[in-house]
């Protein structure tokens, strides 16, 4: 089990984009021409304060009264400018949604891809629910902000510039000035925005908690009402929903303290060009357009720092996002697949050996401890033992479902490590003790052992494993709708799908790993019939508490304290003292009245 | 979600305005605050061009033409500027937190009514509702109805903004104010338009990321099977598959955005431009003065922004619609189990049983359309009858899917029946006051559910009882051990669903949560599946001694079973197959009537002989087999030396 790489905590934001930018090339197509609409998008942010200058001090104030025909040209040349500002605009903005979400995608689904390759999803329920968000809502918040974000920033940044340049020329004093008045202010955001960036983990947070305490309210709906808990779920409840609304609230109101503050510096930074531009004016250094042109520069510095505040915050987002999918693709598979160079395995009946093979979880302790066994092709072999001495362990690695700590695990001769996916997966089939299934039809479910089979393989399959009586039973027959996870059906009907699937299948090495645990006997019987007449001609490896399958199986393994301590056929291990006579007493004594 | 439901009526408008009606009549003084806070941003904004204009008028120009000015004229300004931001100020952050207030007080308000309804409405209409809507309906869709509350007082105030900034230009001079006339209603226009060609392509994108996340959930939690049958390439194209329609909607979105925004941009530009044109003809005819140009160019220049409320609130209309459509759905949602009045008294009594002639079908989910015909109706259960006197153990054994999970959740009423009754000591479920089964009978069911708590909340869950009790009924669970061997024994955490348990564990908890309660009758729906058969035989050791102990029975138990030793602790068995009672009686009997019976129980033992007669007649090719398999095994000696 690996941990996922975790350089949240060393990765400053500039590498998390730099590495970012490096894994998905289609973010930098064609940027250097989204760039440059982005400058005549953002230069045409000004026209407005340079025609109101202009009509002021070369139309109004002309020489000899004012000049309507000069104003018309200025005018008319500006109103072009704003035009040819919204084309680029427009070129700009749809560049950079494409862009920015064709290379999202492809991000989205190679990290998905790589959450399957990685050997925790197998073994770890728990970390489940974050790696689903690696690839929702961790690219969903790149993606927002490049969709508001991503043109803010090239927008917001410009326009300061493209002002900031344009008050320079026209009075530096007053630029300076504005300068100083708008510094309080940036530094003042940078302080909410921390302050607010909490508070918003805080909101996602508590929700995070009222949605779970929902979901057990509807989840956990026979177990509350069979027990008369509602009182204490909808006290819970109540807790979260309470939790979230302080939480928003309390983001709510430092949010709501921004908007008076930026007022208010602009009102400062207002009254200060006011005050400053008629003493320079009367000294005879600016011209009444340039102080106008002003008042109209200084609101396009108000909403840059304004939306800074919201900006930060999502590019906080997006890069934390980033960098948690980022360390999803860093993470190396443990257990690789060789690809191309490994080896293909001929159909045919599969021989297992294990030699010497010892495996432990990172920083556990050993779990199975020098395992020595071959198992012959076509020969049914029983594994038993208490629950945690080793048996489910074995067969994922049997299954390379992971690889061994020590020692090596062949097939056919061949190490597994070597085998590539596709035939291994094609040639050997595990079934798990939960079957779990896809929320679609029967047969959807079962064909998903075999793509290509069609409506009449799959009844067949059914029939020989003699569960067409069952079948009958059921409404609408194989079209039947299953549920999320199949929950439409009961768990032993599950175990049944899974069983089909895997049959129809046709592995040359079966895996049954308490695969018909729910079943009842009868049934589990049948199958287990079915199952020795197709595995003739095939290696077939169970795992059970029942012990009818080792009494059935050519050999049975004991396993105990993650050691193999007894094998031989059913026949003689009990007629021996040791683990299995005493499993197998108390399993006949479950069966006496 | 169903499409169909999502579909705009023509009378959108009218009824999101009245789901806005419902919000302002729950928080009147909220609303009030927020749209006075919104007023004053909307008069302070027109005031502040005003100030701007008169400032140039009377302080800079006349400064600029005589090259003189006083300090008192120029602070009279600055005070003035300043002044009118700080009401401008106040009126924003009142806006901002008091619409804000509005909307999370809304949101929390629904949420809990929705969630009480989920924890109020029987089983049967949850069956009919998949849990994933459940958990929108709480969520995405409670935000949705109220998300229009956010923008509204400040489109409430740019209603009132426009009245006054339309009363100010008309007064400034009423060629200019033609100009205003036409760009003022062109950006509110537009951005109607706009957030109504985007309303769609969001919401598509919106529906879309969850089905990208339900896709990957799907995937990754069977991850076990997709990697088992080599499966991830197929699953990696269902994922792109959903992940590229994404794509393709968000660019949808971008270039509405795209297109819109610049647009919207631009008009508030070409109006200044037009007026300085307008305006600079006026002048120069005397008409108005170049503070009364600045005014009305600065004055378009702020109100540009804040016009686009309108369009925000319009664009969430339908969203708020149809989110209040579902929430109403839930609340609205009838198919109460009605409880009766009356109480059962049999402390310390195990109780008695009766079930009479039990029907029940399941109906699947009336609103998901293509599935609603009748042949979905599943008949699980018909006319079950039997009955248990008090200190009675009935074993209900049959094939899987045979309706044995259904018949114990009508036992303790998560449901009633189609047809027929449960009688607890005589009395119709149907007619025992709210809480009293739960009393008087605990459920173990197959699947096991465990609560985000300790594990000590699991299971007393809303009881009242000293720990003493709860290591009773872990011990009889046989759950004592490593609940004593956890980090926090019963203080320790279990995690979202017992995530940190295993299945055997987990069923050892849920047993030991109905044993707690002391039940007067036991219901255990093959409720030790996933423990090992010697625990499981010491938890019916334990049963069986507590059924047999002095003080006599204390309850009457049910239990859906396939072992014998299971079996054995029945007093009568019932055997079902495809919902019907085909017999009853002692297992002895059963297994001389009944075929069905018979072949079920005695599955193992028949699959032995069966066995031992083909192992005769094969022993020679496997003998070969076997020998050769002994000599690799070679460490098995060893072991076994070791364990002598």
């Amino acid at each position: 089990m690996t941990a996922l790489s975790d350089v949240s905590v060393q990765e400053g934001a500039l590498s998390t984009l730099r590495r970012g930018l490096r894994l998905s090339p289609e973010f930098r197509a064609g940027l250097a021409g989204t760039l440059l609409l982005a400058l005549v998008a953002t230069a045409g942010r000004v026209v407005v304060p340079i025609a109101v200058q202009q009509t002021i001090d070369k139309g109004l104030g002309a020489t000899g009264g004012p000049d309507v025909g000069y104003i018309r040209t200025a005018v008319l040349l500006c109103a072009v400018a704003v035009l040819i500002t919204a084309v680029s605009a427009y070129a700009m903005n749809v560049r950079l949604y494409k862009t920015s979400e064709t290379g999202l995608a492809a991000l989205r689904v190679r990290a998905f891809r790589h959450v399957h390759d990685l050997s925790m999803l197998t073994q770890s329920g728990e970390r489940r629910g974050a790696l689903v968000s690696r690839v929702t809502g961790d690219v969903d918040q790149i993606s927002q902000f490049m969709q508001f974000g991503g043109l803010m920033i090239i927008i917001s940044v410009g326009q300061l510039l493209v002002a900031s340049v344009l008050m320079a020329v026209y009075s530096w004093p007053l630029a300076l000035m504005v300068w100083l008045a708008f510094v309080p202010l940036a530094l003042a955001l940078r302080w909410f925005q921390r302050l607010i960036s909490t508070a918003y983990t805080r909101v996602r947070e508590r929700t995070g908690d009222l949605l779970a305490a929902v979901s057990e309210s509807v989840v956990g709906a026979s177990v509350i009402r069979a027990y008369g808990s509602e009182e204490r779920t909808a006290r819970r409840v109540d807790e979260t929903v309470d939790a979230t609304r302080t939480a928003q609230t309390r983001a709510q109101g430092l949010v709501a303290l921004t908007f008076p503050t930026s007022e208010l510096t602009a009102a400062i930074a207002t009254a200060a060009v006011v005050v400053a531009g008629v003493l320079l004016g009367v000294d005879g250094n600016l011209t009444a357009g340039k102080l106008v042109a002003f008042l109209f520069l200084v609101t396009l510095f108000v909403s840059p720092m304004q939306t800074a505040t919201e900006l930060l915050n999502e590019a906080q987002n997006a890069i934390a996002g980033w960098r948690r999918v980022l360390g999803v693709l860093d993470t190396v598979p443990d257990v690789a697949d060789p690809g191309e160079e490994g080896t293909v395995l001929p159909r045919g009946p599969i021989e297992v050996t294990f030699e010497d093979v010892g495996f432990a979880y990172p920083g556990g302790p050993p779990v199975l401890h020098g395992v020595n066994v071959s198992i012959q092709p076509r020969s049914r072999v029983a594994i038993v033992g208490e629950t945690g001495s080793g048996k489910t362990t074995f067969a994922k690695l049997l299954t390379r479902l992971m690889d061994p700590t020590s020692g090596q695990v062949r097939v056919d001769g061949v190490p597994l490590g070597q085998v590539r996916f596709s035939s291994l997966r094609e040639r050997i089939v595990m079934v798990p003790q939960d079957g779990f299934l896809f929320d679609a039809s029967l047969a959807d479910n079962i064909r998903y052992g075999k793509l290509d089979a069609s409506d009449e393989d799959l009844l067949l399959a059914l029939t020989e494993l003699g569960l067409a009586d069952w079948l009958e039973g059921l409404p609408r027959g194989l079209a039947t709708p299953v549920g999320q996870r199949g929950e439409s059906l009961s768990a032993g009907e599950r175990q049944l799908v899974a069983l089909a699937r895997a049959y129809v299948a046709d592995p040359d090495l079966l895996v049954l790993d308490e695969a018909t645990s729910a079943v009842d006997p009868a049934t589990e019987v049948r199958i287990q019939r079915a199952l020795d007449g197709v595995t003739r001609g095939r290696t077939a490896i169970s795992i059970a508490h029942r012990l009818s399958t080792a009494e059935a199986a050519d050999e049975v393994i004991v396993f105990d304290s993650g050691r193999i301590v007894q094998r031989g056929p059913h026949a003689e291990l009990v007629t021996e003292p040791g683990v299995y006579a005493d499993l197998h007493a108390s399993w006949i004594a479950q069966r006496q009245i | 979600m169903p499409a169909a439901s999502t579909r705009v009526s023509p009378h959108i408008l009218r009824d999101g305005m009245r789901v806005l009606g419902v919000a302002i009549r729950a928080e009147p003084k909220v609303f009030t605050v927020s749209v006075l806070g919104s007023a004053l941003y909307a008069a302070m904004t027109v005031a502040t061009a005003t100030v701007l204009g008169r400032v140039t008028e009377e302080v800079v120009l006349p400064a600029f033409r005589t090259g003189d000015t006083t300090a008192g004229a120029l602070a009279g300004a600055a005070v003035a500027i300043v002044g009118v931001a700080l009401f401008k100020a106040l009126g924003v952050a009142a806006r901002r937190f008091y619409a804000g207030l509005m909307q999370y007080r809304m949101q929390a308000r629904y949420r809990r009514a929705v969630t009480r309804q989920y924890l109020r409405l029987p089983l049967a209409w949850h069956h009919r509702h998949p849990t994933g809507q459940l958990l929108s309906n709480a969520n995405a869709d409670v935000e949705a109805a109220w998300a229009p509350l956010a923008p509204l007082p400040m489109a409430v105030g740019v209603v009132f903004m426009l009245l006054i900034a339309a009363v100010s230009i008309v007064l400034t001079d009423l060629t200019v104010a033609v100009v205003g006339f036409l760009v003022f209603p062109a950006i509110a226009l537009l951005n109607v338009v706009y957030q109504r060609r985007l309303a769609p392509v969001a919401t598509r994108a919106q529906q879309l990321r969850a089905e990208v996340s339900e896709v990957a959930h799907e995937s990754f939690e069977g991850g076990l099977v997709v990697k088992t049958l080599g499966r991830e390439q197929a699953e990696t194209e269902r994922f792109a598959e959903r992940a590229d329609a994404l794509r393709d909607a968000n660019v949808a979105v971008g270039r509405v955005r795209g297109l819109f925004d610049p647009i919207l941009e631009a008009l508030p530009n070409l109006g200044v431009l037009a007026v300085l044109l307008i305006g600079s003809v006026r002048l120069e005819a005397g008409a108005m003065t170049a503070g009364d140009l600045v005014n009305v160019a600065y004055l378009f220049t702020l109100l540009a922004w804040p016009i686009r409320a309108l369009g925000w609130v319009l664009a969430e209309v339908p969203r708020s619609v149809v989110g209040w459509t579902r929430v109403r759905s839930v609340l609205d949602a009838t198919g109460d189990l009605p409880y009766g009045p009356h109480s059962l008294d049999g402390a310390g009594r195990a109780a008695e049983l009766e079930v009479r002639e039990l029907r029940f079908a399941y109906e699947s989910d009336d609103e998901s359309g293509d599935e609603s015909d009748d042949g979905s109706k599943r008949h699980v259960l018909h006319d079950v009858s039997f009955a248990a006197r008090p200190g009675q153990t009935i074993a209900v054994v049959g094939p899987t899917g045979s309706g044995k999970s259904t018949l114990t959740s009508l036992l303790v009423r998560l449901v009633d029946p189609a047809d027929g009754s449960v009688l607890l000591d005589g009395m119709d479920v149907r007619d025992i006051r709210q809480g009293g089964v739960a009393e008087t009978a605990a459920l173990v069911p197959q699947q096991t559910f465990l609560f985000d708590d300790t594990v000590r909340g699991n299971v007393v869950l809303n009881l009242d009882v000293p720990d003493e009790r709860v290591w009773e009924a872990l011990r009889l669970a046989q759950a004592d051990g490593f609940v004593a061997a956890l980090a926090d024994g019963l203080d320790t955490k279990v995690g979202e669903r017992g995530a940190t348990l295993s299945g055997g564990q987990r069923q050892r908890l849920a047993l030991a949560r109905a044993l707690v309660r002391r039940p007067r009758l036991l219901i255990l729906d093959d409720a030790t599946s996933s423990v090992d058969p010697q625990v499981e035989a010491r938890i019916l050791n334990g049963l069986r001694e507590a059924q047999q102990s002095e003080d006599g029975p204390g309850a009457t138990v049910v239990v859906v079973a396939y072992r014998k030793a299971t079996i054995s602790l029945a007093d009568e068995v019932v055997y079902i197959e495809h919902g019907r009672v085909l017999d009853r009686g002692s297992h002895s009997e059963l297994l001389r009537r009944s075929e069905g019976y018979r072949n079920l129980v005695n599955a193992y033992e028949r699959a032995e002989e069966e066995h031992e007669a083909l192992e005769s007649g094969d022993d020679e090719r496997q003998d070969g087999e076997r020998e050769d398999s002994d000599i690799k095994g070679s460490d098995i000696e060893g072991s076994e030396e070791a364990l002598t």
